[in-house]
């Protein structure tokens, strides 16, 4: 849910990046934190195991600029990938306004992907969302690797509703502004119509 | 009402900083209020999953500075304490005046607010580029 502080005439709104273990979450986070000015975002807090693998969530803020007057933030979280993570999964969906998935697109993850879509769709509707009604963009990450599916068929099986597709490289930046971008958007849109 | 705490601050469950008070000082408050709002979140999980419906206040002590946190129906109140101040005061203070917020988020619950136009309805796409560019 927008956050919208009358008084400090702030709107804070929250996107969660969904997907399969390893699919490279945190590293889209990651990236945004490192090529952001330090003044335009806060702290990158990654709750992770001792192996680095996300055991709750990551959070970074991040601010965009001002609009007719309001300052605009965005708080991004990541989900803990791995499946026997779910009851964390739930919670960081609570109160969000767009979700990016984030798939990995190596042949032999599409099973991980399909299964995680899944459980994202049936996450959201228990916390009240709908999947086809919220901001959401589709995020094709791992493009430079070698064994990887093409984007057709990717998007024939992933994509929900005619969301964007991007194609990323999360390590290097590729395709991660646009991204955030196109999901950022779609929430700022959401607002106007109320 | 005194509990001689040293921040205190106002959440909301989603991790949505309202207001704080106190040596806030160089605290990153955005963090903290996202992680008091996800630690709420795990332990209201672990509270359903044995039966309970969530555990209304949570504590963390540390050698020098402590935590607080009382649920306050889709708030969470938030105390940082040091050695000034002691849990079981601040305990108290917190349950005193968490009964007095309840009733003042009750009152501001029940008011009409249909004239507050979201400041977003007159956004055009050019604004929205504009955070972007």
């Amino acid at each position: 849910m927008t956050f919208i502080n009358y008084a400090s005439r702030e709107i804070n709104c929250k996107i969660v990046y969904y997907g399969p273990g390893l699919c490279g979450k945190t590293t889209n986070l990651q990236y945004i934190f490192d090529s952001t000015a330090p003044q335009a975002r806060g702290k990158l807090i990654s709750l992770a195991t001792e192996t680095d693998r996300t055991l709750f969530f990551d959070f970074m803020p991040l601010e965009l600029g001002t609009v007719r007057g309001f300052k605009t933030r965005f708080h991004l979280y990541t989900v803990p990938g791995q499946v026997f993570y779910d009851a964390s999964r739930k919670l960081i969906l609570k109160g969000v306004d767009g979700v990016v998935f984030v798939a990995d697109s190596q042949e032999e993850r599409m099973d991980a992907n399909i299964e995680s879509l899944y459980n994202l769709e049936e996450n959201l509707q228990s916390q009240g969302y709908d999947l086809m009604k919220i901001p959401y963009v589709l995020q094709l990450n791992k493009r430079d690797l070698g064994n990887i599916i093409p984007v057709e068929d990717l998007a024939a099986e992933l994509q929900r509703k005619g969301e964007p597709v991007v194609e990323a490289v999360a390590s290097t930046g590729q395709g991660v502004f646009d991204t955030l971008k196109a999901v950022a958007k779609q929430v700022l849109t959401e607002l106007r119509k109320g | 009402m005194d509990a001689s705490a040293k921040v205190v601050f106002l959440v909301d469950k989603d991790g949505q900083e309202i207001a704080s008070q106190g040596e806030v000082g160089n605290l990153d408050t955005t963090s903290l209020a996202s992680l008091a709002a996800g630690n709420v979140a795990a332990t209201g999980g672990m509270a359903q999953l044995i039966g309970e419906k969530e555990f209304p206040t949570l504590s963390h002590e540390g050698e020098k500075e402590s935590i607080h946190i009382s649920v306050v129906g889709r708030l969470l109140l938030v105390v940082v304490f040091d050695e000034r101040s002691s849990l079981g005061l601040v305990k108290l203070r917190a349950k005193q005046v968490s009964q007095q917020l309840a009733a003042m988020f009750d009152e501001i619950a029940a008011g009409d607010y249909d004239d507050l136009d979201s400041p977003f309805a007159g956004i055009t796409d050019e604004d929205i580029d504009s955070l972007f560019s």
